[in-house]
């Protein structure tokens, strides 16, 4: 078996499932600090409720993203090693900062934060909370730098065939990674909303209308609302960036195979590469002249501008629509469940029951929406730099098969798994309700006196 | 005088990454350990047990990602060498790593009659995790290219690895418990020491064995009369933990920290050993850290962030073990 397309499988399960797991714990370390600020502000219990039933989400899937994290850093060597020996003088720098900067950070303090309640002051666990927070935004900020230098490389030369940086500002700083990060971020932030909206409904679907539970459901809904048109807007920001930078990326994504102007907004199709059309397509006139250069006449690159360079067309088309399409439904729901929230103060249960699934939407469209950028990066992994297949290492594909299957048996249960729990802790939240025994009451004497006591 | 940054750079990234690896499989190694216990432990245990650990065990595992980083980032060339090398046995590492991971936490959280499961997979995962990590050491000292009597070399270190985890581990629990199960804890650090031993034994005599290059460095006067503090320094620790496993635990708990201590003491001179016998190699008689390292603007730029970030990481770290300091008692989420 070919060990390129294997160790590339290989890569995306473990990246698609890692990325899972930061996607919740990015945004959902500020949901927590904002729930503690709202508690030492109002002194209200069920804040803390809401936080430290939200904890547990963010211990577990904390977990999830080291164990998963770990296995990413050793693939770069055991898979990989041409990408380091290219450009190590680049991406080491970053991977390193990110160690530094974030990984210890977060790992120090997290203790504290999920054990340390009664054995520091309420600022110091306050203090915590932010650096967990703000380790977990540092760590997106390097990596987010590092995946948009291999999109659109900048600052460096190359000399006796390996990159070496010349301005670290501008590799940082490259074209892509301001919007790329504002992007990721937002998306992070809808999908904590949207999984704290929908474990939320099904409390609300179970009975139970704690204080903990609306406190809850009315910040994943309202966070929602507010960021689904930011992330719109900052996605179409991007999109035009890919368009000024990676235009092969864009004449994917449309599925355009001709440059030309007057180029249709496809809707759907089954693009076909060999055959070079699309199949069955539908599309409105004029679109994507529009969507991307503003006028009916602007000219979009097509894919026959890059014969044997530009990335497959079926993945990167689909993806994009995917992710493009949860979007949109993402809208309609958060703003008709802020709606009901706002007006009737109520939830009707077609919708609840609607914003039970969606609870993943978020993971469906960051997934969809990283398979058409890393997708759409490709051949090359670092854009006219090195290609993935000559990255590749010495490892005989049969390891490779063996060692992929492994790890997709073992994902697939342990998402089984963090799913059951999750639900396992709405329904057990649900069935306490208020009465849910507040932690800093419940427990036997500890070996310190906790602080003020 | 003008320092010769460019030959200074490696030498200092190769420092730092063994400091990396040394405190990691300190730190890690209690914990892995106290995984390796697990199977020893009543349920009770168990639930105290994981509270002596649950605060640290993420950091501790960082320095591992700090160690392969720097791998990474400084050697790029040695990075791919070994790592591809040793594929299958990082695999199974990383397996390890994740099971354990996430045992961890699923075991608190999941309905209580599936607690058990997650603790059996928990010990397995510590107990696979420790064994991939004394196989690619026993590998490693070898020279990577190994055939069937080298692989049987690495199951034995393999072992004798997780023997030493099951000590650091049985010392910290020593250290944070009381009563019967700190009692029981002593008597798992007897048994972990002879095997413990034995493995540090079996790595010394095989490395200059497996290289006439290790052995010459050894064996020449009078390189052998400074060297000679190393191993007879760390026969004098095992002989002394070892009696001192028959007055354990002292009354008022006086040195419960010792035996960690002691053993932390041990590791450190076999890392010694080992560190002098493959200096200047990074992949052994294949690639000296020189050839291996990234470039000078590259390593500087990392060691500039390195000398800020480090003692503060290493202050705060310090601060989280002080939080929570004491005698380990249930884990709540406050």
């Amino acid at each position: 078996m070919d060990p390129l397309i294997l160790s590339r499988m290989q890569f995306g399960a473990n990246i698609s499932f890692h990325i899972l797991f930061p996607t919740i714990t990015i945004a959902l370390g500020w949901v927590l600090l904002f729930f503690k600020l709202r508690y030492n502000a109002t002194n209200d219990s069920a804040w803390m409720r809401a936080y430290f039933t939200w904890v547990k989400v963010f211990a577990l899937s904390f977990a999830m993203g080291v164990v998963s994290g770990v296995t990413m850093s050793f693939q770069f060597g055991t898979n990989w090693p041409g990408y380091m020996e290219k450009v190590g003088n680049i991406a080491g720098p970053l991977l390193a900062y990110e160690i530094l900067t974030a990984f210890f950070l977060e790992a120090a303090f997290l203790g504290i934060m999920l054990f340390g309640f009664r054995r520091v002051s309420n600022r110091i666990h306050t203090l915590a909370t932010v650096l967990v927070a703000g380790g977990t935004t540092v760590s997106a900020f390097w990596i987010i730098a590092l995946n948009s230098w291999m999109q659109t490389p900048a600052g460096f030369e190359i000399r006796d065939g390996v990159a070496h940086a010349v301005d670290w500002w501008a590799i940082i700083f490259n074209p892509s990674m301001p919007y790329r990060l504002t992007h990721m971020l937002l998306a992070s932030g809808l999908t904590v909303s949207f999984l704290i909206s929908g474990l939320s409904a099904l409390r609300y679907l179970k009975g139970d209308r704690s204080e903990s539970m609306w406190k809850a459901l009315r910040t994943g809904v309202f966070t929602a609302a507010i960021l689904i048109p930011i992330q719109i807007f900052a996605g179409d920001q991007h999109g035009l960036n890919t368009l000024e930078h990676q235009p092969q990326k864009i004449a994917a994504m449309e599925a355009n195979w001709n440059t030309g102007p007057n180029v249709p907004l496809v809707l759907f199709a089954l693009p076909d590469e060999t055959a070079r059309e699309n199949k069955f397509e539908i599309a409105i006139p004029d679109g994507a002249s529009l969507v991307l250069r503003h006028s009916t006449s602007g000219v979009v690159p097509g894919l026959n501008d890059y014969p044997g360079n530009h990335p497959p067309v079926f993945p990167v088309f689909w993806g994009f629509r995917i992710m493009v399409g949860t979007g949109i439904l993402m809208l309609l729901v958060s703003w008709s469940a802020a709606f009901f929230l706002k007006r009737r103060h109520s939830l009707p249960k077609p919708l609840a029951l609607l914003m039970v699934p969606m609870a993943l939407s978020g993971w469906l469209a960051t997934l969809a929406g990283w398979y058409t950028t890393e997708i759409g990066r490709q051949p090359w992994l670092v854009t006219g730099v090195l290609k993935t297949a000559d990255a590749v290492g010495p490892v005989a594909g049969s390891h490779v098969a063996l060692t992929l299957t492994i790890y997709l048996i073992l994902y697939v249960l342990l998402l089984i798994a963090y799913l059951g729990v999750l639900v396992h802790l709405a329904l057990k939240a649900a069935k306490d309700g208020d009465s849910s025994p507040l932690p800093g009451v419940m427990n036997a004497a500890m070996s310190q006196p906790a602080a003020g006591e | 005088m003008s320092f010769d940054w460019p030959a200074a750079l490696p030498l200092i990234f190769a420092g730092l990454m063994g400091l990396a690896i040394l405190i990691y499989v300190i730190l890690d190694g209690f914990d892995l350990g106290i995984g390796i216990l697990f199977a020893a432990a009543e349920d009770a245990e168990q639930d105290t047990m994981i509270a002596a650990i649950g605060p640290f065990w993420d950091a501790n595992e960082t320095w591992l990602v700090l160690a392969v980083g720097l791998l990474l980032v400084a050697f790029p060339l040695a990075h791919g060498v070994i790592l591809t090398a040793l594929y299958i046995p990082v695999f199974v590492l990383l397996l390890g790593l994740i099971l354990r991971g996430v045992a961890f936490d699923f075991r608190a959280k999941v309905p209580t009659e599936r607690k058990h499961r997650w603790n059996r997979i928990f010990f397995l995962g510590s107990l696979i995790a420790s064994l991939a990590q004394g196989y690619m050491l026993g590998v490693y000292v070898l020279g990577l290219d190994v055939g069937l009597g080298g692989m049987a070399f690495g199951v034995l270190v393999a072992f004798c690895l997780a023997a030493a985890y099951a000590a650091m581990g049985a010392a910290w629990v020593i250290y944070k418990t009381e009563g019967e199960l700190q009692r029981k804890a002593v008597r798992w650090l007897r048994t972990a020491l002879v095997l413990t031993a034995l493995g540090m034994a079996a790595v010394s005599l095989a490395t200059p064995f497996a290289s006439p290059r290790i052995f010459d460095k050894w064996f020449v006067w009078p390189e052998m009369l400074y060297l000679s503090p190393l191993p007879i320094l760390s026969a004098l620790l095992f002989l002394w933990l070892w009696r001192q496993t028959f007055h354990l635990p002292k009354p008022d708990d006086r040195h419960s920290l010792t035996p960690f201590l002691t053993l932390a003491a041990i590791f450190t001179l076999g890392f010694a050993g080992l560190a002098w016998s493959f200096y200047p190699f990074v992949v052994p008689d294949r690639l000296t850290i020189w050839q291996a390292a990234s470039a000078p603007e590259s390593l500087a730029i990392i060691l500039a962030g390195t000398v800020v970030v480090l003692p503060v990481i290493i202050f705060y770290s310090f601060y989280a073990y002080r939080v929570f300091g004491g005698k380990a008692t249930d884990l709540t989420y406050d």
